[in-house]
């Protein structure tokens, strides 16, 4: 038996647009490929890609917070307003690798089986496994992401259970939400000492809890007060219950107002760039150190310059490498 | 010389858990097995009927008629106890989302009869808690399951009191791994639970509240550890007993009884050697009869041939002779508690009691039963028993005849080559059962039907006990369908979290090395680490066997979709193909494999990923084994594939084979 062909990057990116379900899945496969000639081909289908989706459109979402907050949960009922808007939905869902073995459990889809049967097909879901990063998100995520905001109007990342220090997903989502678990201080704790990274939005799920929720929400609130992200939008807190699925239709709402905020503001574009500009730097870390991103012209110069140009993550990464490995050998 | 005494006891209730293919069908064979000198009858329902579907729902397919009879109607339920009068029987009904619904049926032919309801004497297992953790014929969220449990029991104290409204399960939590003190614990916190519901839900006066404690009864689990588990039957009588006067309030000590039923132990049956069940069984059974202050009230024992497919009506018989020989030939009730006294007995009956009572309090820390399977803790606890278990077996520290030891033997003259040793369902009983439900709906008075349904969803939503309402439904010509639909509708339907995310701290054996190097190393050679999914189709709820494969592949480095039971071979293709998955595993036990497979491979057609390689496990027969590989499957397993390092690297060469790799060579060292 002969080794199975790789797929045409072209008419994989073509699927992509059109929706196509089966060209969509095999996409994310060729993307997490690392086979040298299957990581050319992934690095054209990004190419080939709309580019103008891929910058301006649609609407990057994470979802991120403590073990057993709910998030997966909170995902399914988002997905069910989405789609009564007739919005389609990817969705990337992150859980944590076995260090010793690299095995995974990936089960979010369990929460989300009622989206299965969606007549015409407008949710998609991929689940990962981090594969040793932290941060609760893996490498692939972002090529992913740009495959699926190719086909989709809203994209959700929802990452593994992390602590409240590590928020990559802030890194690579137009808008972040971070859901709470009633009558658990501490993420209130970490906003209040700064160690937490300011998300877009907080959620206290599990309202249907009560006196317990409404407490975490208020102090969520108080905490908040004036509090702003770098960009300058000011957070919001909800409180939501995935389960009894109030509350959904505003925080649906909510995330809504913040991607309108980022295209009036006209910071969707160049926020995404950051984000590409962010994986590239990391990918280079981990490959060659801080010496190699010395001998590439530091980091603050090579954000500069991955902010300033086109091309997708794969070719820009290859670019920065080949330039390094060429000086390296002078 | 003295006079040998020769009272005798009365002996337990002797039934068989059978039903099969139609109501007709399943008639034939309860009286077949009346006339046996079978005591009770115990129905086994198929799947759909657990699950609150029609025969001709998308999900029944396959199911109909397979693991139990299909009773879709009151038609039905006439015929299944045709010229069996429901005054004089004891029928044991195992049945649990649907129990309410069922137990309505029941009362609505025996009215036709011309039965009183005060007369009508079984039990219904309505115990849905369990389900979560085991069994998985559960529909409902957590808390409108236990308001269901409490419907009938409520209902049943006041109009049907000979009736045990719930019968508390710690068998299938044995089925699913549980230790003897877990047993103990799990089932103890569930009857706390119910029985917390009764009081709270102000149906039953305070004054009649010992009435309920008096009719809870437990079905409970005996497996090859028969003096353990006879100590286990004794540290149960006397937990309840305590319980029961310390937190109830129970002056009345007949009142506080332990009163259990009895299925041995399922699980520890063969397939290798199968005969070597019959002595199991009979050991099982001593464990829940020696003690007279510790004695089942009824007993049904499993056929030697389970673990191969259905057992025929003359597999059944041979467990109810078992049964026979030991109460009527033996001395057995001719004596007092002939443990009573034992130092030795005692010490274990304590030891298992602190072993639970401790168990226990970490349930109440969690705020009870419920929430503590909502977090998955108590199903993680079972998953890493269970798990414990399959690797004392492999390791061989726990022997097994026949399986992990002593496996050289003469060729059975009991299995046959193929289809002899087992009974096939007719193939044919889907169709008719369909055509039947069809004619049924199109005789029926829809107008009557359409205000009962109206009334049930009102009683739904009030809170209004959920019998008086179902009753009339039954009368009515309501469906198992539409009656499972219009909860469904009010409450909404549920996953409870699968266990599988336990964490395992043994140091790996070099075979498990080997495998994750395999894995690894193939991962590399196809560019991403290998993916498979671990799907249940159909609604087959025993999830035991694709949840140790789920744990075992993630210990080697697979990535592993898990999505629980019950899903659709629409739902397992699109999983496959969204997920990128190298392979797909399917378990199945209820005997729905063919038509799933079928199914299955129709869908993956369709969706343009044929060349996923497919695996099953499960009860499959032998003649099966064979057809399923001319149609493409990559390999079968039954329960004799124990060896689950050998099932994993078959998998990686399956996954090779398929995208063209040579088989795994192992690299020199």
């Amino acid at each position: 038996m002969a080794a199975r062909a790789l797929p045409d990057p072209e008419m994989l990116a073509n699927g992509v647009a059109a929706r196509d379900r089966a060209a969509l899945a095999r996409s994310l496969n060729l993307l997490d490929d690392k086979r040298p000639e299957a990581r050319r081909r992934a690095a054209h289908l990004l190419a080939t890609l709309p580019a103008d989706k891929l910058d301006r459109s649609g609407h990057l979402i994470g979802i991120t917070g403590p073990p057993g907050a709910g998030k997966s949960s909170l995902t399914s009922a988002l997905i069910q307003v989405w789609r009564q808007r007739n919005l389609s939905v990817g969705i990337l869902a992150v859980d944590p690798s076995s260090p010793v073995s690299g095995g995974a459990l990936l089960g979010d889809r369990l929460r989300m089986l009622a989206h299965d049967h969606d007549a015409e097909g407008g949710v998609f879901i991929r689940s990962l496994a981090c594969r040793g990063e932290y941060g609760g998100l893996s490498a692939e995520v972002w090529p992913m992401s740009l495959a699926m905001l190719a086909a989709f109007d809203v994209v959700l990342i929802e990452t593994v259970g992390v602590g409240q220090k590590e928020i990559d997903i802030s890194k690579m989502s137009d808008t972040t939400c971070f859901v709470a678990q009633p009558a658990s201080g501490d993420s209130i704790q970490f906003l209040k000492a700064g160690i937490m990274e300011v998300p877009h939005l907080l959620v206290v799920n599990k309202a249907d809890m009560g006196t317990a929720a409404r407490k975490t929400l208020t102090e969520l609130r108080t905490t908040l007060k004036k509090q702003f992200d770098p960009d300058g939008w000011q957070v919001p807190a909800l409180a939501v219950s995935a389960t009894k699925g109030t509350g959904i239709d505003k925080l649906a709402d909510t995330l809504e107002s913040h991607r309108v905020w980022l295209v009036e503001h006209d910071l969707l574009a160049t926020r995404r760039k950051r984000f590409q500009a962010e994986w590239i730097l990391k990918r280079l870390r981990e490959e060659f150190g801080r010496f190699g991103i010395e001998r590439l012209g530091g980091e603050a110069g090579l954000f500069d310059e991955l902010t300033r140009r086109h091309g997708s993550p794969f070719d820009q990464y290859d670019a920065l490498r080949d330039r390094f490995l060429a000086n390296w050998k002078t | 010389m003295e006079k040998q005494p020769t009272k005798r006891d009365k002996p337990w209730l002797m039934r068989t858990y059978s039903g099969h293919s139609s109501a007709k069908a399943s008639n034939q064979l309860y009286r077949t097995n009346l006339a046996k000198g079978q005591t009770g009858l115990s129905v086994a329902f198929d799947l759909p009927t657990q699950t609150g579907y029609d025969s001709d729902h998308v999900l029944a397919r396959g199911e109909v008629g397979k693991v139990g009879v299909p009773i879709g109607h009151i038609g039905d339920m006439e015929t299944l106890f045709d010229q069996i009068p429901l005054a004089q029987m004891n029928t044991s009904m195992t049945i649990n989302a649907t129990a309410a619904w069922l137990l309505s049926l029941y009362v609505a032919v025996a009215e036709r009869q011309g039965a009183s309801q005060d007369q009508l004497q079984g039990t219904t297992q309505n115990d849905i808690i369990k389900e979560y953790l085991s069994r998985g014929t559960y529909i409902y969220p957590p808390e409108p399951s236990v308001r269901l449990i409490t419907d009938v029991v409520c209902y049943t104290v006041k109009h049907i009191p000979k009736w045990n409204p719930t019968n508390i399960c710690s068998y299938h939590l044995q089925e699913a791994g549980a230790t003897p003190v877990q047993e103990l614990a799990y089932a103890l916190s569930t009857g706390i639970t119910i029985l917390d519901a009764v009081r709270d839900s102000g149906q039953v006066s305070v004054a009649d509240f010992a009435d309920v404690v008096g009719r809870i009864s437990f079905f409970v689990n005996a497996g090859i550890r028969f003096v353990e588990e006879c100590c286990k039957m004794r540290a149960f009588a006397r937990m309840w007993d305590k319980i029961t006067q310390e937190r109830y309030g129970v002056e009345d000590e007949k009142m506080r009884r332990f009163r259990y039923g009895v299925q041995v132990n399922s699980l520890g049956l063969t397939e290798s050697q199968p005969e070597n069940n019959v002595q199991r069984i009979i050991l099982e059974m001593l464990a829940v009869t020696l003690s007279k202050n510790a004695r089942a009230r009824a007993i049904q024992l499993p056929a030697w041939n389970e673990a191969l497919g259905l057992p025929r009506p003359w597999d059944q018989q041979w467990a109810l002779r078992m049964q026979q020989v030991l109460a009527f030939e033996t001395d057995l009730l001719e004596y007092g508690d002939i443990l009573a006294g034992s130092t030795v007995i005692e010490a274990k009956v304590q030891a298992l009691i602190q072993g639970a009572e401790a168990e226990m309090e970490r349930v109440r820390e969690q705020g009870g039963m419920i929430p503590a399977i909502e977090t998955g803790y108590v199903k993680r606890q079972l998953v890493t028993s269970h798990t414990e278990r399959m690797r004392a077996i492999e390791r061989g520290d726990l022997k097994i005849i026949g399986l992990n030891c002593f496996q050289q033997t003469e060729p059975s003259p009991l299995v046959g080559e193929g289809e002899g040793s087992i009974m096939k369902v007719d193939p044919r009983a889907e169709r008719e059962q369909i055509e039947r439900l069809q004619a049924f709906r199109t005789g029926r008075n829809q107008a009557d039907v359409d205000a009962a349904l109206a009334a049930l969803a009102d009683a739904a939503k009030s809170g209004d006990n959920i019998m008086p309402v179902s009753i009339r439904c039954a009368h009515a010509g309501v469906t198992t369908g539409e009656w499972g639909q219009a909860l469904r509708e009010a409450f909404g339907e549920y996953r409870p979290p699968t266990g599988i995310d336990i964490s395992l701290h043994d140091s790996p054996s070099a075979a498990v090395q080997e495998v994750r190097d395999r894995v690894r190393h193939t991962g590399e050679e196809l560019g991403r680490p290998l993916r498979i999914l671990v799907g249940k189709p159909g609604l087959d709820g025993h999830s035991n066997g694709a949840e140790q494969i789920a744990v075992k592949a993630r210990d080697v480095g697979f990535e592993i979709v898990y999505q629980g039971i019950r899903l659709t071979p629409q739902q397992i293709a699109k999983a496959a193909l969204e997920e990128g998955v190298h392979l797909i595993g399917l378990s199945v036990l209820s005997g729905s494999h063919m038509e799933l497979v079928e199914d299955i491979t129709a869908e993956l057609a369709k969706l343009g990923i044929p060349e996923i390689p497919v695996i099953v496990g499960g009860i499959i027969p032998v003649d099966d084994e064979k057809v399923l590989r001319n149609q493409g499957i990559a390999a079968v397993y039954t329960p004799k594939n124990i060896d689950m390092n050998a099932i994993m690297a078959d998998m990686v060469d399956i996954i090779r084979a398929s995208n063209g790799l040579k088989p795994y060579q192992q690299k020199a060292a």
